[in-house]
């Protein structure tokens, strides 16, 4: 058996609560290829644009072996002022492990001298987590008979009084990928209500064509986030078994379709553990660095997020990445691409996030819930329950922005809310 | 020797500091500090940064007394700035403003070209106008022409604390160009700007060295003390610096009768 098809094996679960007819098609779909189609063909309305960056990106990753580096390749790295491609390959390497405390080093000077000591912090919220993709580590995947939710405009209107309230300035609106559940009109619906609330609003959403997104931007979105999950096609293909999200190229894309639908920035990420990470982050870099190329005024960041346990399967794990290895993809991160915005993921916990804060990140998430329409019980807000939808992934750390700030002002760290006008 | 008449005026106010303290990059409530020990009457702030409801806003931590320079970074073309300058004076920061106009995310080098045409319709408006920008002797004296109060040419990449990297084109503006020139950004250690005023810079702004040093008030005195030293020098009229050799003791030209 492949090493991904055991890891794919780890993942899959049968919930209790399906039918045996949905039961038949989840088997069928993951026990025989046939009944999948093509990761690389569009789907009908998918746009198409003219880009030579899937094919560079793929063609680095193939031509990457991390067991090449030794520990002079990570020494010359480590002395260079500006990182070239095969210095970026040396530190995600396994020979630069025991070069982590240099590397924070330097990764802290370059984010100081970007980013000063300032930490961003932003919310998410999720209004909806209807979802038509079968991606098997997935709390949201349509096998998973968890309950469901879409937020109405008045009970978005709510969550985002009660967000805004405890005094943040920057919403990331997500939904489940459903375009029949949660359209892009109704995305649009929740932009402008947000535009009122915030002073930021970021998206994470399924991907779309040019002219969705310049909708979007018109209606007050400022960003986009799209996680690419992995860039191992063989494996995106054994994990994304059903759904528009199968499409890889059509993924890959949507940050430059973003941008030319007038989004001002992009984040882009891959989920660390559902393939090789090394690999996977060179190519999450890699697809930053040429996106900046391309487009020199866009706003890039990276996130890092790492596979957590999901509803009805606890046993969901990031395997081999640890806290260490986590550190040392954040830290190539920011020596190649030192102006670069780095998110870190409420997945992690407190003491990971309040080191990291130190070293790389620029902006953090605080008061976080994955679940829908439960800001209000979260928020100690509300007496009679009401009724919410289920959470994407377990988090791990579950501060409230107050506590936050305090803590990062504790750190020696400057908490901040906004650093952003729509001009 | 008396310095008080030597002032720097920009926008009919007349300023005895030339340092110009920048603001973002380290806690607000080192502000005052940094302030005091530069001896600093003008300080520059992000207008996006004030641009929030956050309990602690960072202009609450601005002394009484100093001159306000909001700056429009965040703004990708001379619309947008135009309209940040706006909201700084909504946002009651005065009538100076900074003209940070960036299209490149990786270096945020100032866009001349929008520069300068931001600069003609803001200090059309009345704005005092100090444009951020690459030292070209053309667009200088456009901006001249377009009504800047001062220009505030780059020394290196900003935050990149490289000093002078464009020493020769700052001192072509300096000898050519009669408004004030303020050197900007790149600027790395006080014995930097310590040169770039004995050059003849009128003044100097700096943040990354001030955030960077691991002592943000007594990083901002070493600087003002340098900015001093360096502009008593200018005043004094350096010494010449032979490149070769010295000079011989009798003249060559002696025997001319």
């Amino acid at each position: 058996m492949s090493e991904s098809k055991r890891q794919r094996d780890d993942l899959v679960f049968d919930a209790s609560g399906l039918s045996p007819a949905a039961l038949g098609r989840k088997h069928r779909l993951e026990r025989d290829p046939s009944a999948r189609t093509d990761p690389m063909a569009y789907l009908p309305g998918m746009e198409r644009i003219d880009s030579d960056l899937k094919d560079r990106v793929l063609a680095a990753v193939a031509a990457y072996d991390p067991a090449r580096f030794g520990s002079a390749d990570v020494c010359r790295a480590l002395g260079r002022e500006r990182l070239a491609i095969e210095d970026l390959e040396a530190l995600l390497s396994p020979a630069a492990a025991p070069f982590l405390e240099p590397m924070a080093e330097r990764a802290r000077a370059e984010t100081v001298r970007h980013f000063g000591n300032t930490v961003y912090l932003f919310t998410p919220l999720y209004i909806a987590n209807y979802c038509e993709n079968y991606c098997v580590y997935c709390g949201f995947n349509c096998f998973n008979p968890i309950r469901r939710m879409k937020l109405g405009k008045a009970q978005i209107e709510r969550e985002m009084e009660i967000i805004a309230k405890s005094g943040m300035e920057e919403i990331l609106l997500l939904t489940g990928e459903s375009r029949s559940a949660s359209g892009v009109e109704y995305i649009g619906e929740a932009c402008e209500l947000a535009r009122r609330y915030f002073r930021l609003v970021g998206l994470e959403v399924y991907p779309m064509n040019t002219d969705e997104y310049r909708y979007l931007r018109s209606r007050g979105a400022d960003y986009v986030t799209v996680f690419q999950e992995t860039y191992d096609l063989a494996q995106y293909a054994e994990l994304h078994l059903l759904g528009h999200k199968r499409v890889w190229p059509y993924r890959f894309d949507a940050q430059e379709r973003a941008l030319l639908g007038g989004m001002r920035g992009v984040a882009f990420s891959a989920l660390l553990g559902l393939s090789d990470f090394r690999r996977d982050a060179l190519a999450t870099a890699l697809h930053a660095c040429f996106i900046q190329r391309k487009y020199p005024g866009a706003e890039i960041s990276l996130s890092c997020p790492r596979l957590r346990p999901i509803t009805n399967h606890e046993n969901v794990r990031p395997g081999e990445i640890g806290e260490r290895e986590l550190c040392q993809v954040l830290c190539a991160y920011r020596l190649f691409l030192p102006f670069a915005g780095i998110t870190v993921s409420s997945r992690e916990s407190a003491a990971f996030r309040n080191g990291i804060a130190k070293i790389v990140a620029t902006k953090i998430s605080a008061g976080v819930s994955t679940g829908i329409g439960d800001h209000a019980s979260k928020y100690g807000e509300e007496t009679a329950p009401a009724p919410e939808g289920d959470e994407q992934f377990a988090i791990s750390d579950t501060r409230s922005l107050a506590q936050m700030a305090a803590d990062l002002t504790g750190e020696g760290l400057q908490p901040v809310l906004n650093d952003y006008v729509d001009a | 020797m008396s310095n008080e008449n030597d002032t720097l005026t920009l926008g009919g106010h007349a300023f005895t500091s030339r340092f110009i303290l920048g603001s973002g990059k380290y806690s607000p409530s080192l502000i005052e500090a940094a302030v005091q020990h530069a001896g600093a009457q003008m300080i520059t702030l992000s207008v996006r940064r004030a641009n929030t409801k956050q309990s602690e806003n960072i202009l609450d931590h601005i002394p009484e007394g100093v001159t306000l320079v909001p700056n429009t970074s965040g703004a990708r073309d001379a619309d947008e700035a135009v309209r940040i300058a706006h909201l700084a004076r909504a946002l009651g920061c005065g009538t100076f403003v900074k003209i940070e106009i960036m299209r490149d995310t990786k270096y945020l080098l100032p866009d001349n070209y929008e520069t300068l045409k931001a600069t003609e319709r803001l200090a059309a408006e009345g704005f005092t106008v100090l444009p951020y920008m690459h030292p070209d002797l053309n667009v200088a004296r456009d901006l001249v022409k377009a009504g800047a109060a001062a220009i505030m040419p780059l020394g290196a990449p900003i935050g990149s604390n490289r000093g002078l990297a464009t020493a020769d084109f700052i001192q072509i503006l300096i000898d050519e160009i009669d408004l004030p020139v303020i050197v900007d950004a790149g600027i790395g250690a006080p014995s930097q700007a310590c040169r770039a005023m004995e050059m003849g810079a009128s003044a100097i702004m700096a943040n990354t060295a001030l955030a960077t040093s691991g002592d943000v008030p007594r990083m901002a005195r070493a600087f003002k003390l340098a900015i001093e030293a360096g502009r008593e020098a200018y005043r004094a009229g350096l010494g010449r610096v032979l490149s070769r050799g010295a000079a011989a003791s009798d003249p060559l030209t002696g025997f001319l009768r």
